[in-house]
């Protein structure tokens, strides 16, 4: 039962980043690959009616840990309090940017709100690499399962970390270039014409620093975690795992050139999906190991709720998300063809 | 009081307070505005259609607002309050994940297409969608009912070998007595609100001398439903409420009313200062015996005093709290006084002519905010000195790991988030407001389900 939720809480925040990944992406390149207030306007079209949707999958994800693993909540946002706060600010500019940048026609007002949605797009990219390289790495729990973390110590990976090391820095710039790709390519697919051409630009140039940064990535967690490999020791089949990367940044290398932007676009995001398994798979059945002592680790079992809760949680979960997904086949039929002007919203 | 703790206090005070100024709103629009567009379905009539189409627009504002204030909410039963999740989670996670899973999907899947897919949709599926809104934003405020409600008054738990508290019966949880009132009296409240802020704006533009169709439509919806769920909101609400109260809280009910020593035949205080050092109140405007009618439906019923409970069970703050709740009820009762009055001019055709009526509808507008913010602070100082009532106290749930220092920094800059916020909601509504119903969609958003196109 606690594997069943250590599943489904991994497939929804998979399914977060899968999806805002782009549209933090699209955000990063926002300045750079759109130019002028109609360019400006086609990403956030491109955006637009999809963003909110995707923020609710960390809501929900974040309502279903809280409620299958209460103590690794507990622990974990209040060790990384502050981290956690500034992400909060930083999806609040940035929704304000989208929403709140296009009721007044003035460039003034416009050009603050674009600086404010690609510095926070961008910013928040960093943050959620260093937040996964800080669980990978672990973080210095105490025997009573609750830790705090300054923002940084030493800049080094020891038993009194901060949330920011070299190892969570290479994380977060992993994660920045990686979202920037995958925004790009979103970008790409959804334009025409010059913001096209400069966001395809913009995968193509970060590709070789992708597929470079994925090989330093993995050799520098095995460097400060050799036992990250034991549970692809013990089930072969995770090695599937770095195929399936290879693959997809294979995928998307001939996506780009072929201008196979779709393909391309959904290599990426399958990418990012199966990196983040690798992580889970690895980490299985531990969700945040301690830097002090391997036995204060919270794992699945340690921090799960009671299970008769989490019994009753699997009949409605399943019906609130069949509900869920059932809303959106309705949205997109209604919402299926092109893009009309003359109708309300832009 | 431990620094700290008065530190991680203030910060989940000032961050749901500001956050709630938006979802009373949307929560009470959101049922108005599928009366108007039902109107505007049934009779054809384009005007309807208008004004449905100018507070949805205020509702989306509101609604944006109400998301970024809201998602702070959630991460702070981890970040600031990580020692009762650990305690609580078991149970209360299962309400939270529920408004996730259930409502928040519902509401933002919805909303655009309410806002932006009127063209696309029959006239029908357009009020099919609005009623998706509303559903979504009153189940959403159940779940969180729900889940202050179990904090109020447990149930359907068992202990947990470590100390926790584990979920033993759904059923119990989701429907828990408390929350069922709580609920009642809490959207009630909200709908008021959304009367009020309605009949506001329609009042403001009688007296301006704009807008003058839209106007009347304003004023008659706010005042009708404003007069409804005021009359509600006493009755039998108000009166659920207090009886819940009466029966799992008789400590809290002493507090509130400033009742310090025990006694049948208790007076009601109306107004007057509460001296709880010398356990008296100061000034006293009272009702003699209503109390006790009100409490137990007889005038000689014995009412319990603070004197009966040892003081480690009360609330710290009797002060606040008592005028909290005084604030709450003297205002509701002024409500139910400016509404009567009012419908009762629309009954005799006079109303949308009477200019001071008009110009109280209009500077009313704060006031509903207030009495509601009032009643959270009633619920919440109440079940002070309890974190979960008669399981854990407040002192031990806050995060121990999360040092004063810490937490101050962090509320510092809520409080310069929410001000550079509330200044640009008031800004964009004011645009909305001075450009009436009629005006072409001002306000181009991208919050659109617009364009799922391939």
């Amino acid at each position: 039962m606690e594997t069943l939720w250590f599943i489904v809480v991994a497939v929804m925040l998979v399914a977060y980043v899968v999806l805002d990944g782009f549209d933090l992406g699209a955000g990063a390149i926002y300045l750079y690959a759109a130019r002028n207030s109609n360019e400006r306007r086609a990403i956030l079209r491109a955006i637009g009616p999809v963003w909110d949707g995707n923020e609710v999958w960390l809501l929900a994800a974040g309502g279903t840990l809280y409620f299958a693993f209460p103590q690794l909540y507990a622990s974990s946002f209040s060790g990384f309090y502050l981290p956690l706060m500034m992400v909060l600010w930083l999806l609040m500019l940035r929704a304000i940017g989208i929403e709140f940048r296009s009721h007044i026609e003035n460039p003034v007002w416009q050009g603050f709100f674009d600086v404010v949605f690609f510095g926070a797009s961008a910013l928040l990219a960093i943050f959620f690499g260093a937040a996964l390289g800080n669980v990978i790495r672990g973080v210095p729990l105490r025997s009573d399962g609750y830790f705090f973390e300054a923002l940084w110590t030493n800049w080094r990976v020891g038993p009194d970390p901060g949330i920011l090391d070299w190892y969570t820095v290479m994380t977060g710039v992993i994660a920045l270039v990686t979202l920037t790709a995958h925004g790009a390519l979103y970008v790409a697919m959804k334009t025409e014409n010059e913001v096209n051409r400069r966001a395809r630009n913009i995968a193509l140039v970060l590709w070789p620093i992708q597929a470079l940064l994925t090989i330093v990535s993995l050799i520098a967690t095995y460097l400060i975690k050799p036992q990250i490999l034991q549970n692809y020791r013990t089930h072969p089949i995770g090695f599937l795992i770095p195929i399936l990367v290879a693959g997809s940044l294979a995928v998307m290398f001939w996506g780009i050139r072929r201008q196979k932007e779709k393909p391309a676009f959904l290599a990426s995001g399958l990418y990012i999906a199966v990196m983040l398994v690798g992580a889970a798979f690895a980490l299985y059945p531990v969700v945040l190991p301690a830097s002090t002592d391997l036995s204060y680790s919270l794992t699945i079992y340690n921090c799960a709720a009671g299970r008769h809760g989490l019994t009753v949680g699997l009949v409605w979960w399943c019906i609130g998300i069949a509900l869920a997904l059932g809303y959106f086949v309705y949205i997109f039929r209604m919402f299926r063809g092109k893009v009309r002007m003359e109708e309300g919203g832009y | 009081m431990d620094s700290a703790l008065l530190v991680h206090r203030l910060h989940f005070a000032f961050t749901v307070t500001f956050h709630y100024l938006f979802p009373q709103l949307t929560m009470g629009l959101a049922p108005l505005i599928v009366v108007l567009k039902w109107l505007g379905v049934r009779r054809h009539d384009e005007t309807y259609n208008q004004a449905a189409r100018f507070w949805a627009r205020i509702f989306g504002i509101n609604f944006v607002l109400g998301v970024v204030t809201g998602i702070p909410m959630e991460f702070q039963f981890g970040t600031n309050w990580s020692h009762f999740s650990r305690f609580a989670g078991g149970v209360i996670g299962q309400t939270l994940a529920m408004e996730g899973v259930f409502a928040f999907f519902l509401e933002s899947a919805f909303l655009g297409l309410f806002l932006y897919g009127e063209k696309r949709l029959s006239p029908r599926a357009h009020l099919g969608s609005a009623i998706a809104v509303f559903l979504g934003s009153w189940l959403s405020g159940y779940f969180i009912i729900a889940t202050d409600a179990w904090m109020q008054n447990p149930v359907g738990y068992e202990r947990a070998a470590d100390g926790s508290v584990q979920l033993s019966s759904f059923w119990e949880l989701v429907f828990n007595p408390w929350a069922w009132w709580q609920y009642a009296h809490n959207m009630s409240g909200a709908a008021i609100t959304g009367a009020f802020v309605m009949a506001s704006v329609g009042a403001f533009y009688l007296l301006w001398g704009r807008h003058g169709e839209h106007a009347r439509i304003f004023v008659r919806t706010g005042v009708i439903a404003g007069c409804i769920f005021s009359i509600v909101q006493l009755f039998p609400t108000g009166d659920g409420q207090g009886r819940m109260l009466v029966r799992y809280q008789p400590v809290t009910l002493a507090a509130m009313e400033g009742l310090f020593q025990g006694q049948p035949g208790a007076p009601l205080v109306i107004m007057g200062q509460p001296d709880v050092e010398a356990r008296r109140i100061d000034n006293p405007f009272i009702v003699p015996k209503a109390l006790s009618f009100l409490t137990y439906r007889r005038w000689s019923a014995r009412v319990s005093g603070l004197n009966e409970f040892p003081e480690q069970l009360w609330p710290q703050n009797i002060p606040l709290l008592y005028y909290s709740y005084h604030i709450m009820v003297g205002l509701g009762t002024i409500f139910i006084a400016v509404l009567v009055v009012a419908s009762w001019l629309l009954w005799r055709g006079k109303l949308f002519g009477t200019r001071w009526i008009l110009w109280i509808l209009l500077l009313s507008l704060p006031f509903p905010y207030i009495a509601n913010t009032a009643g959270w602070m009633t619920a919440e100082l109440g079940r002070q000195p309890w974190l979960v009532y008669g399981l854990m106290r407040t002192v031990d749930g806050y995060s121990k790991t999360v040092s004063a220092g810490n937490g101050m920094f962090t509320l510092l800059g809520f409080m310069g988030m929410y001000t550079v916020l509330g200044i640009l909601f008031l800004f964009l509504v004011h645009r909305e407001i001075e450009h009436g119903a009629l005006g072409e969609t001002p306000t181009p958003r991208v919050l659109a389900s617009e364009a799922h196109a391939d």
